[in-house]
């Protein structure tokens, strides 16, 4: 930790420069009526770090009640409460936003070399139905919360509960059309906004990620809001579709949901991978290695995580021809994951590595998702699912794939690209240090949970037989560091607005179109159209620009 | 800067000039969709077995096809339009065939 | 794939003077901004597709299940009703179409006319499921607590239709499966009816700004990207006519 790629301006004379998008406009109603996406940006980090806090606290409630074999800390009913709504937060209003609304809302246009996404408004209002849906979950937990689980099985969710199913579902559907309307900008301004010169295969990695998971959101999550409308209609009238007694199939409920909560593991992930791809590179001083089958791969995760969603379905009664045929695409699916690990494997191979926070979260995502990944190979062979499945090893499989995984890659972007976003700095040593205590939070959360899975522990149960209770003891322990580990960014990410070293164009001394403007960028992102003559990742053309610049004044 | 923005202006084909189709085109087309109506109305009452789905889906798609091509002038659209419509039909008869291979191989029992 | 309209069109320095007051200032050209905003709708589009799909499948699955109850259930609809709707929206459809080409030809008075015969037309589609809807509701077909089976355990107590169809009785448990049939008709055609009152809506408020001259000055975008939206409208009542009317009207 000695080496360090950082090169910040002269700490004396260097300045926030006077005009960036913060500075541009003032009061209330300049953020709240913005169509700048690197404003809306801000205003999605601000709204899903209030969420994850929220989720958090009910993690922490489960991992309280789990301490002992007992239902003692409160009720059963109120434990299914708690951790339907970590679920429901967790998913929809953290994991699914999360760097697609705020790092790829921000970055997205300026690394494509464009003003603005293609539809300004409609960006704004994907914040605005956000906010809707998480002020109406919100609203649920206050009124009595509800206890299906996220996954709304039914007919425990149309016939047998008496919980607030409508709201949540409510909910879940309005931040839905917040997801599709930001993957349709997406995809609409990677096909029709991009500079001259930029080509599909020049682009940075990040926006391909980007592209495929924006594919995801527009065809998947359609299918859910249709699931939701008919759970919905089954509760009030009683339409019969989900109802054995009307001649309905309550399986057909988890098809549809699961065509789209399949993909969404994959809306989830594919952008924190693209943020993997560019934080490795730059702090290997290489360019990402086989940059064609990384692209390649997005895509390919996207388009085959289309056909796999009944592995989540073994065991409720489908076909054993579907276990069969699902089981071997889920094969398939692991394939493009697997050859992105690798890519960036060599990537690092005879790169000139260097160990500041992005690095290591960068390090800790492709450790720990290579575990998760590995794991659901375990849960996708039909065979081992019927003994894995719906205990603690499936809590832990996505756990590691979702936190140790894609809330790594999010806190490695938002410390990557911070400098950009803020212009200042954050502190080294207390950030690297939040990434070590984070992963070795993490790992003693989560890692007892696989062995209480293959043991038999049964998920979402309040109460456990008492031999699994020291595995438990040291989860919890475990999440009490990852709270600590979660809580330091926020402290001095938001100590380092006022007090952070000033942080220039470049402190990574990384390519990219967002590294050849000022830091925090002008509203418009560049003062004349940048033209793309140079491949992604090209550190050669990096030096030649060194060579040539003359320092600039905010 | 501007000679390679005309060198790349030159390696890159323009967008396809905007097409206004003939109203005679969309005449034949509306002609066309009510023969089709009569025709899947006239077919649905006579008995022709399993192939009376077939037949009412054919011409529905038939006339879909038409309203599709000529009155959403996709014959006259760019290969990424054509494109995009084939992804979301592929997406859609995904999403059928495969919850539907379920549901049909249930009967076939356990192995 | 070179498709960036920004490489073709390019970004003119000083065009400020020249652009038109509606091209955005986040685009390079009117051109761009066309083709952007089209796409865009047609990606919408998509996301419509898979919405109906969900519902497709379930209709897909059911009919397959339990036929004699679709049967006996579409038995129930008046095809001359879903005809003539389908006329009407075909009907609709095609003045739309001549609206777009009367925006293109900034013919005025003439996208006035077609757009408001299109609205006129959608609220008669309209007009007619409602009578539809009703006769529904007055024969107990409506899913939930009032759903009576009496139709299908002893068809002849409805004789216009055993007239037609001589429909024999259905077993119990198939007659409850008719509750099924009709949920999704309801779904189907509610949630089509939904798009088509929220098409409406924009339709009447295009009329206004097409009458003060807003479509008919180069700038067609809108009424061509409404004009997709309506056509996939049309689209959807294809297959829903197909799907729910015609199962089988032979006997």
């Amino acid at each position: 930790m000695s080496d360090t790629i950082v090169s910040l301006p002269d700490q004396s004379t260097a300045r926030i420069p006077k005009v960036n998008y913060l500075s541009k406009e003032n009061g209330l109603l300049s953020w709240l009526l913005t169509s700048d996406h690197k404003r809306i940006a801000i205003l999605y980090l601000i709204s899903i770090t209030f969420f994850f806090f929220i989720g958090g606290a009910l993690a922490g409630l489960i991992r309280l009640e789990l301490l002992t074999p007992q239902s003692d800390l409160m009720a059963t009913d109120t434990y299914n409460k708690v951790f339907t709504m970590h679920g429901v937060i967790m998913i929809f209003f953290f994991l699914v936003p999360s760097v697609p609304a705020t790092l790829g809302n921000f970055l997205i246009p300026i690394m494509l070399g464009a003003k603005d996404l293609a539809l300004p408004k409609i960006n704004l209002l994907s914040w605005y139905l956000y906010m809707a849906g998480g002020l109406l979950a919100l609203y649920t937990m206050m009124s009595g919360g509800v206890d299906t689980g996220w996954t709304f099985t039914t007919p425990l969710s149309t016939h047998y509960v008496n919980t607030n199913v409508l709201t949540t579902g409510l909910a879940v559907f309005v931040a839905g059309f917040s997801s599709i309307f930001t993957g349709l900008n997406f995809i609409v301004t990677i096909h029709k906004m991009r500079a001259p010169g930029m080509t599909w295969f020049r682009m940075p990695l990040f926006v391909w990620a980007h592209y495929a998971a924006s594919i995801l959101m527009v065809l998947g999550t359609p299918v859910l809001a249709i699931a939701i409308v008919l759970v919905a209609l089954e509760r009030t009238i009683g339409i019969g579709i989900f109802d054995p007694a009307k001649g309905g199939d309550p399986l057909l409920f988890q098809h549809l949901f699961w065509f789209y909560s399949h993909p969404a593991v994959y809306i989830m992930i594919l952008p924190g991978m693209g943020v993997i791809s560019e934080v490795i590179s730059t702090f290997s001083r290489k360019r990402v290695f086989g940059y064609t089958a990384v692209a390649f791969s997005s895509v390919a995760i996207a388009v085959f995580g289309f056909f796999v969603w009944a592995h989540h379905m073994f065991i409720m009664g489908i076909s054993n021809y579907a276990v069969l045929v699902f089981s071997l695409l889920t094969m398939l699916v692991a394939v493009p994951s697997a050859i992105k690990i690798f890519n960036w494997a060599f990537t690092l191979y005879k790169g000139s590595i260097t160990f500041e926070t992005p690095m290591l979260y960068a390090f800790g995502f492709m450790g720990l998702f290579t575990i998760g990944g590995m794991t659901g190979v375990f849960l996708g062979t039909s065979g081992t699912d019927i003994h894995l499945t719906e205990t603690y090893f499936i809590v832990a499989h996505f756990h590691f794939v979702m936190v140790g995984g894609m809330l790594m890659a999010f806190l490695a972007g938002i410390h990557f690209w911070w400098p950009k976003i803020t212009g200042r700095m954050y502190p080294e040593k207390i950030s690297q240090l939040a990434a070590v205590v984070t992963f070795i939070g993490f790992n003693l959360t989560f890692f007892p949970q696989f062995i209480l899975g293959a043991l038999g522990m049964p998920r979402r149960y309040a109460a456990y037989p008492p031999e699994f209770q020291i595995l438990n003891v040291f989860s919890t322990a475990g999440a009490t560091i990852l709270g600590v580990g979660y809580l330091l960014p926020v402290l001095y990410l938001t100590w380092s607005l006022k007090y952070g070293a000033i942080a220039g164009n470049n402190p990574w001394q990384a390519t990219g179109l967002e590294w050849q403007i000022q830091s925090p960028p002008l509203t418009e992102n560049f003062t004349e159209l940048p033209i793309m003559d140079h491949e992604a990742y090209d550190y050669e053309w990096l030096e030649n620009q060194k060579a040539k610049e003359v320092a600039s004044v905010g | 800067m501007s000679e390679q923005a005309q060198h790349l202006e030159s390696e890159h084909p323009v967008e396809h000039e905007h097409h206004v189709v003939n109203p005679s085109v969309y005449v034949v087309i509306f002609f066309a969709l009510l023969v089709g109506t009569a025709l899947t109305v006239w077919a649905s009452f006579i008995d022709l077995g399993p192939w009376n789905p077939v037949i009412a889906l054919a011409i529905a798609t038939g006339k879909a096809t038409l309203v599709v091509l000529y009155f959403m002038h996709v014959k006259y659209s760019s290969k990424l339009t054509k494109l995009t419509i084939g992804a979301g039909i592929f997406t859609f008869l995904a999403l059928i065939s495969m919850t539907l291979s379920d549901y049909i191989s249930r009967a076939w029992g356990r192995w | 794939m070179s498709d960036s309209p920004a490489i073709a069109h390019g970004a003119p320095a000083d065009a400020h003077l020249e652009h038109p007051s509606y091209l955005r200032h986040h685009f390079n050209s009117v051109e761009q901004q066309a083709d952007t905003t089209n796409f865009a709708m047609w990606l919408f589009l998509l996301t419509e597709i898979m919405f109906f799909g969900g519902l497709f499948t379930a209709y897909l699955i059911y009919r397959n299940w339990y036929y004699p109850a679709f049967v006996a259930g579409s038995h129930q609809l008046n095809v001359v009703w879903g005809t003539l709707n389908t006329v009407v929206l075909i009907g609709s459809s095609f003045t739309m179409a001549m609206g777009v080409w009367c925006a293109e030809t900034r013919r005025r008075r003439g996208l006035v006319l077609c757009l408001t015969l299109t609205c006129i037309l959608g609220l008669c589609f309209l007009g007619i499921k409602t009578v539809e809807y009703r006769e529904k509701f007055e024969m107990h077909h409506v899913p939930g607590q009032h759903y009576s089976l009496q139709s299908f355990l002893d068809p002849q107590s409805n004789p216009a239709v055993f007239a037609e169809y001589h429909d024999k009785p259905l077993a119990l448990d198939m007659a409850r499966h008719t509750e099924i049939y009709f949920s999704l008709y309801f779904a189907l055609t509610g949630m089509h009816a939904l798009h088509m009152i929220i098409g409406i809506g924009i339709l009447v408020f295009m009329i206004f700004r097409a009458q003060a001259g807003a479509y008919t000055a180069g700038h067609v975008t809108f009424v061509e990207n409404f004009g997709y939206y309506w056509h996939f409208v049309d689209l959807v009542w294809i297959y829903l006519f197909a799907l729910l009317y015609l199962i089988s009207r032979h006997q």
